[in-house]
């Protein structure tokens, strides 16, 4: 057993730091999954996309034959540290999530089309999937397409897309067979350049405040059949490919891991009247506490990723990390607003507000932790049904 | 011992209730979170046409002459509502400081101005420090003749910017005890020297800084005795917490109704989510924490309202109540999904809620400790 | 990074699995457990056959000369099937502090008997106290021309009643550092003056009271140097921390397996009760507890097995493991139903070992603060 990193993992992990140091205007940071909100701070973000494509780390975790440097690890690491800095940059849609499904299932015409212009940095892609009947129960999904010539014509409406209002292309599931049962069966994954007309786009505000992703609504919007990738209703499988490149929920451990070290270092600090919060016990045994969470988290990520990186495709066990890590991200704002007090119910930017730890933000963003990709309830489902083998209900 | 409700109180649960649900509804009150005077004037006047500023005030000084326990039903269903507006720092803050250490002359004056909803007030104890204890309270009065000047700043003051008038709390003298030589004085909201800046919370509401900078008053403005009035501070602050406990269960209260209802309704692998036993259980959990947070508010607001010693009750509700009301919103969020997460939904209402109430007037840590201590350890 | 074990080490799991499995069924751990020894001889006869007393003895004094990473296998798969004896006091509290500190003579001496199953040993190191920090220890060793005399009272020492020898913890020295003036001293445990007395504990593990009244003891007897034992102790504590979490993760393992078995089999209401969805998500935090301690568990243990720094990481690990298998043993039982709290069932096995591992080598928040102190809180 070896739980260390390798020497290369470690200069590569110092690599990124130095490069976001570098790259990065000083104090930029993203939200939960490198999300900004202004068009400045989008540009930014391209800005590192691009750089990062240029170092050829953009994609470092595919497969050489596609231009990778097929270091599955490399791309946790720079997932993580990325994240953890919260610097803007990684492409999760179109590197992350279309590449792989593409890499599996596309044809050569799409592979050619499609993967170097990604790899490059030079397409945004969204992914359409969920809908208001469709969350937890994606097969649900009501997005028609329909045939007509060489077209599909597509209807409908997909929520949750992030990324919408900058996409230059999306990656959809629509339903090619109503009929079919199971309901999976009867779904394809189809790419949609967002320029055909018919298409509008509706952001959606969260809770905290941010633009993080949108309504989009499909009116007979016009997609040439070429752009079906893999079989037609046989897109399920497609997305599942899709789903299962990026599975140790890294993204959202980092940013706990630093939510926590942003409260380390707020305690140590003497508040005005002299009380210093990390003097108190109860304060040390609630971050003592969350740090050993975010130790445990990381490491069930990197134990998935190590899976990965030898070939495997660990599902149930992925759902373990997933869970823990985004229970931790909620955790660790619920601990930040119980050691902060009155002082955490401020928003950034306020006066008196921290202006490296807050907490309110972390709490808005850590409700969604436990609900995107894979509520916890399903993941629960995941680990009991297929990992205990327990009866279905 | 009885658990149950007067009539009475029923009919005024039943009264406030018709009335927030159609002046206070959730579109208004997301408003009202980004408005700069943080609530409608009109809805103010209604109020008082009711008598809500004035229930716990004596007949004598134009109020109800209703219970704290009376007060607490209203507030209940005022969190239910999230209503936002200055009616707890008014209320509860300013009018109980006033009723417990009033002159005569003063409770004349201010009760009936709250009572007729004709002054918006609040009360200023906390400091930059954030806390409740006697030895953060640092501002400083200095004696000056027939006046007091005050010079400092105060933190987490509830509607300071809408506030006509403040009780506030500051140090005359130091004593042997931080508890020593604290005065409390009522203070025009708008005195030469007082600079309010509203502070940017999660849920917008307008707790603020106030700096005072030289501002002088003159030795009517003392509220009760001069240096011995932490024991009144102490005693509002139980109130403060018992009520804002109260608004709780009824902010808890909402989420559930609102997440059993949404589990109803919402299909998801052909059936409603609240045939899955996961949910299920997360809604039952969700009332075992309504109930169990309804019967320890009342049981503090009952003693706070026969006016028995009740700082191990108060300390017990608000250190659980906190923690529950975290609990309910964070399962009503999960049972709701991802429309939850949006803005114009009604769920992060009482999520933004539950973050603020958990640490005004203590924290569950700082209420532990409380009892802790009523403990004898 | 490579999160397996070596082939070895899958052996040495599958053969320790199925000699126990064999030799000491629940049936035999009851047994036991009842029986006044609290061991069988005969066990500990087979084992030192198969070379687990002498695993971490280095080849040179008839050891096997193995490391920590082995050890876990072994205790694992002792915690999974149970194993009252002295196994863990021998190889993991009395073996450690010889082998890093005694002179040849003494590891020639003891080291071959204590591999070939002769000579038990255990760690006379807490007292009423039942702390573990340096200061805790007051048990006074005199220098007395060739001897030392000890005088004092050490409690829940285990197996003492079985020991030949026990690795006693004494002060022979007082300043203001306690970690300074501490000995370990190598004592028979048949020395005049000493008196042994088991008390009956949950984990029945035979936690004994030592009294030293005159008990002398020669020079050649102190092991490493006079005064500077804590940094031996802190050794052995290390070593011993992995190999009860490693039992504990092999606790949570059987709870689990059980459990799920149970879930499946057990028919309520028309169906298997593991069909429910409340028993499956619990079943799944089960399993989350049991998984997330492992993985702490060989992180920390091949931290240590490099001799990397790690204090904080052995740390982090016991106080996650010590409330992991406290609630899935909770859960076992609830699993389980009524038959769980029973008497015959082997949950009430596991449970009381859960209950007894959490404060042993320091409790939760003993172990939390040790972190906190890490990151320079």
């Amino acid at each position: 057993m070896d739980f260390k990193f390798t020497p290369e993992q470690d200069k590569f992990r110092q690599e990124i730091r130095d490069f976001v140091k570098k790259e990065l205007p000083p104090g930029f940071e993203t939200g939960v999954g490198g999300h900004v909100e202004t068009d400045e701070e989008w540009k930014v973000a391209r800005a590192m996309t691009k750089k990062l494509a240029e170092k050829g780390w953009l994609n470092i975790g595919w497969p050489r034959e596609y231009g990778g440097q097929d270091n599955h690890m490399f791309s946790v690491i720079l997932n993580e540290e990325m994240n953890y800095l919260c610097a803007p940059g990684l492409d999760f849609g179109g590197v992350g999530m279309l590449a792989p499904a593409l890499m599996k299932h596309g044809n050569e015409e799409q592979k050619k089309e499609h993967l170097g212009r990604i790899a490059r940095g030079e397409v945004v892609w969204c992914q359409g999937w969920s809908e208001p009947e469709a969350g937890s129960d994606l097969p649900n999904l009501k997005t028609r397409a329909v045939e007509d010539g060489d077209y599909y014509v597509i209807n409908g409406q997909k929520v949750w897309t992030s990324l919408a209002h900058h996409a230059d292309w999306c990656f959809l599931l629509a339903k090619t067979n109503p009929d079919a049962q199971p309901k999976h069966r009867g779904i394809t994954f189809i790419l949609v350049d967002f320029k055909t007309p018919g298409i509008t786009i509706r952001p959606l505000v969260t809770m905290a405040k941010e633009r993080s992703f949108s309504e989009v609504f499909y009116d007979n919007v016009r997609v040439p059949k070429k752009n079906v990738v893999g079989e037609v209703n046989g897109g399920f499988k497609v997305a599942m490919t899709a789903a299962g490149f990026e599975r140790s929920g890294i993204y959202r451990i980092a940013l706990a891991l630093r939510n926590v070290d942003r409260m380390i270092e707020w305690s140590k600090k003497p508040q005005p009247g002299g009380y210093v919060p990390a003097k108190d016990p109860v304060v040390r045994q609630k971050l003592a506490n969350i740090y050993i969470e975010g130790r445990i988290s990381r490491m069930l990520a990197y134990r998935v990723a190590w899976l990965q990186s030898q070939g495997l495709e660990p599902e149930w066990e992925a759902s373990v990390a997933r869970v823990f890590g985004s229970e931790f991200q909620q955790h660790s704002a619920e601990v930040g607003s119980q050691i902060m007090g009155l002082r955490g119910m401020l928003m950034k930017g306020s006066k008196w507000a921290d202006e490296d730890c807050n907490m309110a933000l972390q709490a808005m963003l850590g409700i969604g932790a436990t609900i995107a990709a894979g509520t916890s309830e399903v993941q629960r489902n995941a680990i009991a049904l297929r990992g205990l083998e327990l009866p279905r209900g | 011992m009885d658990f149950g409700f007067t009539q009475e109180q029923e009919m005024l649960r039943t009264s406030a209730r018709d009335f927030l649900t159609t002046e206070c509804p959730p579109e208004l009150v997301k408003e009202l979170a980004e408005d700069e005077k943080g609530y409608k004037p009109e809805m103010w006047a209604k109020m008082a046409e009711l008598g809500w500023q004035g229930l716990a005030i004596p007949e004598q000084y134009d109020g109800m002459g209703m219970t704290f326990l009376d007060l607490s039903v209203l507030l209940e269903e005022m969190g239910r509502a999230v209503c936002p507006g200055p009616f707890f720092s008014t209320v509860v803050l300013a009018g109980f400081a006033i009723l417990e250490a009033g002159s005569e002359a003063q409770k004349k004056e201010y009760l009936s101005k709250i009572a007729g909803g004709k002054a918006i007030a609040t009360l200023a104890i906390t400091e930059p420090s954030a806390s409740y204890d006697a030895a953060a309270i640092t501002v400083e009065a200095k004696a000056d003749g027939d006046n007091y000047i005050i010079n400092g700043t105060k933190l987490f003051v509830d509607n300071a910017s809408n506030a006509d008038f403040m009780v506030v709390a500051a140090r005359t003298r130091q004593g042997k005890k931080a508890e020593d030589g604290i005065t409390l004085f009522v203070i025009d909201g708008k005195a030469p020297g007082i600079t309010t800046t509203p502070l940017n919370t999660i849920a917008g509401t307008k707790e603020c800084e106030v700096t005072f900078d030289e501002v002088k008053v003159s030795k009517d403005s003392v509220l009760g005795e001069v240096d011995r009035g932490w024991p009144v501070i102490d005693r509002v602050l139980e109130k403060a917490a018992a009520a804002k406990c109260a608004e709780m269960v009824g902010g808890m209260q909402a989420a559930l109704d609102m997440s059993v209802a949404y589990a109803k309704e919402r299909v998801q692998f052909g059936k409603p989510i609240g045939s899955f036993q996961a949910i299920q259980h997360h809604c039952a959990n969700m009332l075992i924490d309504v109930e169990g947070s309804r019967f320890i508010t009342y049981q503090a607001a009952w003693k706070l309202s026969e006016g028995m010693e009740a700082t191990m009750e108060v300390s017990m509700a608000k250190a659980w109540v906190s923690e529950a009301y975290r609990r309910v919103a964070r399962l009503g969020h999960q049972i709701h999904g991802g429309i939850g997460f949006c803005m114009d939904h009604n769920m992060p209402l009482y999520f933004k809620h539950s973050k603020e109430a958990e640490s005004l007037f203590g924290t569950a840590d700082w209420h532990r400790e409380k009892v802790a201590q009523e403990l004898g350890l | 990074m490579d999160l397996d074990f070596t082939q070895e080490q899958d052996m040495l799991r599958n053969s320790a699995r199925d000699f126990l499995t064999t030799e000491c069924d629940k049936k035999k751990v009851r047994e036991i457990e009842e029986s006044a020894e609290g061991y069988s001889a005969e066990i500990w006869r087979k084992m030192a056959e198969l070379g687990w007393q002498g695993l971490m003895i280095p080849e040179e004094y008839d050891g096997m000369g193995m490391g920590l990473m082995d050890l876990l296998v072994i205790f694992e798969e002792i915690g999974r099937n149970i194993l009252p004896s002295p196994f863990l006091a021998t190889v993991a509290l009395g073996v450690p502090p010889i082998v890093e500190a005694g002179t040849e003579e003494m590891k020639k001496d003891f080291l071959p008997r204590v591999a070939s199953g002769e000579v038990i040993l255990t760690l006379a190191l807490t007292e009423p106290s039942a702390g573990y920090s340096p200061d805790c220890i007051k048990l006074k060793a005199e220098a007395k021309g060739d001897n030392f005399v000890l005088n004092g009272i050490k409690l829940f020492v285990e197996f003492a009643s079985a020991a030949d020898y026990m690795v006693v913890a004494a002060r022979t020295r007082s300043g203001a550092d306690p970690t300074e003036g501490i000995t370990l001293f190598l004592v028979d445990s048949k020395s005049p003056g000493i008196k042994i007395e088991p008390f009956a504990t949950t984990g029945m593990d035979r936690q004994c009271e030592v009294a030293f009244d005159n008990v002398s003891v020669p020079k050649s007897s102190v092991i490493g140097e006079v005064d500077k034992g804590w940094h031996i102790i802190e050794k052995t504590l290390k070593i011993a921390t992995v190999a009860k979490m490693a039992e504990m993760s092999g606790g949570m393992q059987a709870i689990l397996d059980m459990s799920v078995a149970y879930a499946k089999e057990r028919v309520q209401y028309g169906r298997p009760i593991g069909s429910y969805q409340a028993i499956q998500h619990m079943l799944a935090d089960m399993f989350i507890r049991s998984f997330t301690s492992k993985n702490i568990l060989y992180e920390a243990a091949w931290m240590a097995a490099e001799g990397i720094d790690c204090d904080a990481k052995v740390s982090t690990a016991k106080a996650w493991c010590n409330e992991a298998y406290k609630k899935v043993a909770e859960d076992g039982v609830q699993v389980h139903g009524a038959i769980g709290t029973t008497r015959d069932h082997d949950m009430g096995l596991y449970y009381r070992r859960a209950m007894a591992a959490f404060p042993t080598y320091g409790d939760t928040e003993d172990h939390r603060e040790v972190v906190a102190i890490s990151l320079g809180l």
